[in-house]
């Protein structure tokens, strides 16, 4: 029996959800972001941090930075418990992911309040 | 994607963490080379990425689900993000 305890909602119809929710946060922010610099000048270091400075601002990134780490374990998990099937392989594999996850949601937070 | 965000967050972070650490990110953006060929690898996974989601997404609204229509979805999805990796390129260079 296939067990799932390392999924992210332990159930997949949660993942299927979490999954789309996330999804959609993250293609507001992508377009927010990408029509920001591409469709402006260039902006000087005072706008740049005038923008990040911005609670708004702060809770979208925040909120598309956890949104990045909970679709990137979902999908990662999904492809992994397909394709890698020796145990310790899949282990360190997830383990590396996790341990990464982590690291962006700590590093993103202290870039974000840190200005 | 996944592994490739360590050089977004390492953008952000300089580009925020001071005026000099700011210029340095633009400089990196406008005269390295590896730095735009990162950057076009990550924008354009990223743009496919998006349009093959909204096209699962469409999938799962219940549209493009026959053989016919899933097909064209698949080819428009996957000629849109060529053109999107074209974009990308013409906008990092």
């Amino acid at each position: 029996m296939v067990t799932s305890i390392t999924s992210f909602g332990r159930s997949g119809l949660y993942d299927w959800m979490i999954q789309r929710v996330t999804a959609l946060v993250l293609v507001a922010y992508t377009v927010f972001m990408v029509c920001y610099l591409a469709f402006g000048d260039v902006p000087t270091y005072e706008q740049w941090k005038g923008l990040f400075e911005g609670t708004a601002m702060r809770i979208f990134t925040l909120l598309a930075l956890l949104s990045m780490a909970a679709h990137a374990w979902i999908g990662l998990w999904s492809v992994s418990t397909d394709y890698i099937k020796p145990t310790g392989a899949r282990f360190v594999f997830q383990s590396v992911c996790g341990l990464l996850t982590f690291i962006y949601v700590v590093w993103g937070i202290q870039i974000l309040w840190g200005i | 994607m996944f592994f490739g965000a360590i050089f977004m967050l390492y953008a952000l972070g300089l580009s925020l963490e001071s005026e000099a650490g700011f210029n340095e990110a633009v400089a990196m953006f406008e005269g390295s080379f590896f730095a735009k060929l990162i950057a076009w690898g990550l924008i354009s996974a990223l743009g496919y990425h998006c349009l093959a989601g909204i096209k699962h997404l469409v999938m799962d609204a219940g549209y493009c689900e026959e053989l016919e229509t899933g097909r064209l979805a698949a080819k428009v999805t996957l000629i849109a993000g060529a053109v999107a990796v074209l974009l990308a390129g013409v906008w990092v260079w």
